[in-house]
């Protein structure tokens, strides 16, 4: 009889459920997984290296394009660890504008991965309903920055500007009648906090139409629950942070135990899984929706109480105002010196951490004195996780590691930098 | 010294008392603890760190590599003025080049290569930085964490990619993130931010070639060190 020996098999780069450009050597004994070897670095554009050769304040951009499904949260990282070398910190009013974005981005990254996960393992329409709640995020992105995706809208020592007053409105077409566009631009009447308002009151429901897709969904359940185990003790020696840490069972968020911007203020709850499995993850990252909710909530609220900067006055670090700049000849300096040659931050380094909806979202800034970073490294949340594919899908079946890449929250944009 | 809170002072002395003399503060970390450390300490150090009681640094988050070659080096001298006035282009000609010592600063680096650990303890909820500067510049060496940290592998296999930096006692030391048969280690201060092949399809052979680049470097904005009394903290009030 001949002897069955295991065989070498390549998933990816260019496949659908790979989330962009992995590549997996799985060494398969039949139809299970012997041996993952993740193959990454397809998408390496050496970020960290292009932003030690640009001043501090050009590489915002570039920050966005790390994890671009949630953008703001890595300028976040990024823009917290410049204001630790600068000893600055924003106004309150820019606390809150950042507090209330951060959890946009946790809704549109969740959104995003629910999407894709539910796509990947079998469950179309949950794609479509995502991407339905995602467009009304994207347009508050927008309203902001002018952009639906890579914002840049964080700066050191506040946001680039306050928030509009007026809500971008659907424009008459052909495509559609009279009677659509109104019902279309009937939140769109007041504010952006006004439409902010009108989303979060929809989302919960929302949340609940997701769930009853799925919780109970056999279909669903068979495919995830069981699937890519991690023990608590296991996803620490493995680096795991976010909902990979807290879905084993590890209470640990850093919005809770070492709170940035005004995270201490606001009322909010960690939901923690049991199991450790792909099942568990994906209940605490449903929870988490609800609980970013909530502090948008608040965070709309206090922000049509409070009107103030959103800036520092300190035109060192932030650009003066177009009307200054005319007709001031100290803001025209200020404001050729800050676009031509940058600001200099004193020589230190700094860690800043911010709990970004995939982890903990890490960067390490070392500076000598100059207006360029002399070190940048990005801390990548997914980075851990996807290292640890070897060892969380040993065993299972083909057909799981699918399932595991999804409940990774894998982006390659973060990873590969 | 930095000022900090009363639970890193105490994590400080902690750490005074049970590594004493293998731990330099180190002093430029902003209000964040961080301790440079010798090569040959670093394992009997970290073991210490994530088993003994006080510390139980359970996680590692983060291994970075760094390149100390052209620290605290300005890519445009304007301190001081002449009469015909000063070019804003690059001076060239102070790119260091290896082996070259490293310009004086501050806070000044004790090697060319350093790999730094940021470490953080979810059960007492601290965070802790190491430094340990490699001993050789030619070919820096240090001891691998994995079997402190499993998080490490894929970490130390970064750092090996980018800076050329090797790990004794990794299972796997393999090039992580740039290409298949990539030549050289692209982090490091002396490789040009352009890289050194370009690559295309070629027709007529019918497969991909790799070629010299053909674009030239450019700096936009060069780099300049200004000393600022703004930061300076004796003259800060408050």
């Amino acid at each position: 009889m001949p002897e069955i020996q295991n065989f070498t098999m390549n998933f990816g780069p260019q496949h659908p459920a790979a989330h962009g450009v992995l590549r997996l050597v799985l060494e398969m004994d039949g139809e299970v997984i012997q041996r993952a070897d993740p193959h990454i670095g397809l998408l390496h554009r050496a970020t960290e290296k292009l932003a030690e050769s640009k001043p501090f304040n050009q590489s915002i951009g570039y920050m966005d394009r790390l994890d671009y499904v949630s953008m703001m949260c890595n300028e976040h990282g990024y823009v917290l660890a410049i204001e630790k070398l600068l000893g600055v910190t924003p106004p309150v009013r820019a606390k809150y504008i950042r507090t209330m974005f951060d959890e946009i981005t946790r809704i549109l990254n969740h959104l995003m991965w629910l999407g894709a996960h539910g796509l990947d393992i079998g469950a179309m329409t949950m794609f479509l309903y995502c991407f339905r709640e995602r467009e009304d995020l994207m347009d508050c992105y927008e309203a902001v920055s002018g952009t639906r995706m890579h914002a840049t809208y964080y700066r050191p020592g506040g946001v680039f500007r306050d928030l509009p007053e007026r809500m971008p409105k659907y424009q008459a077409s052909p495509h559609r009648t009279q009677k659509n566009l109104k019902k279309m631009n009937e939140n769109r009447s007041g504010t952006l906090l006004d439409f902010i308002e009108s989303f979060i009151d929809r989302f919960p429901g929302c949340v609940d139409d997701y769930e009853t897709l799925l919780t109970d969904n056999r279909i669903w359940k068979q495919r995830t629950v069981n699937i890519g185990v991690v023990s608590p003790e296991r996803a620490k020696q493995l680096g795991f942070s976010g909902p990979m840490l807290r879905g084993s069972g590890v209470v640990w968020d850093l919005r809770k135990m070492q709170p940035y911007e005004v995270y201490e203020t606001l009322d909010f709850d960690i939901p923690v899984g049991v199991n450790g499995d792909c099942y568990d993850r994906y209940l605490v990252r449903i929870e988490e929706m609800r609980q970013s909710n909530r502090i948008i909530k608040q965070c709309v609220d206090w922000l049509r109480e409070n009107p103030g900067p959103v800036v520092l006055d300190d035109h060192k670090i932030t650009p003066p105002t177009r009307i200054e700049m005319k007709d001031d000849m100290e803001s025209l300096i200020h404001h050729f010196k800050l676009f031509t040659e940058g600001y200099c931050v004193p020589e230190g380094e700094a860690y800043a951490a911010i709990e970004h909806p995939k982890g903990e979202f890490g960067c390490y800034i070392i500076s000598d004195g100059a207006n360029k970073p002399y070190r940048v490294k990005i801390r990548a949340p997914g980075f851990p996780h996807l290292a640890a594919m070897n060892e969380m899908v040993t065993g299972h079946m083909l057909a799981d590691v699918v399932a595991v890449i999804g409940s990774q929250d894998i982006v390659f944009g973060e990873i590969d930098r | 010294m930095v000022e900090l809170t009363a639970k890193y002072s105490l994590l400080a002395e902690a750490i005074a008392e049970q590594l004493g003399e293998r731990a330099r503060a180190l002093e430029n970390s902003n209000r964040e603890l961080g301790y440079a450390i010798k090569p040959e300490d670093l394992l009997e150090c970290c073991s210490l760190l994530r088993d003994s009681e006080i510390f139980t640094f359970d996680m590692l988050m983060d291994v970075s590599g760094v390149d100390y070659l052209s620290y605290g080096r300005s890519e445009w001298e304007t301190s001081s003025a002449t009469s015909t006035g000063f070019s804003r282009g690059v001076s060239r000609g102070n790119a260091p080049e290896a082996g070259e010592r490293i310009a004086e600063t501050k806070y000044e680096p004790a090697g060319r290569f350093a790999v730094v650990y940021h470490l953080l303890s979810v059960t007492h909820n601290h965070r802790l930085r190491l430094k340990v500067f490699c001993e050789d510049d030619q070919r820096p060496i240090l001891d691998s964490v994995i079997d402190i940290w499993s998080a490490a592998d894929w970490y130390e296999r970064e750092v090996f990619d980018l800076y050329g930096i090797v790990f004794r006692g990794h299972p796997d030391l393999r090039r992580l993130l740039t290409d298949y048969g990539f030549i050289g280690h692209p982090f490091r201060k002396d490789f040009p931010l352009i890289g050194n092949v370009e690559m295309r399809y070629d027709s007529e052979k019918g497969r991909v070639v790799y070629e010299p680049v053909s674009i030239e470097a450019r700096t936009l904005v060069p780099k300049t060190i200004r000393s600022d009394n703004r930061y300076e903290p004796d003259l800060k009030d408050g």
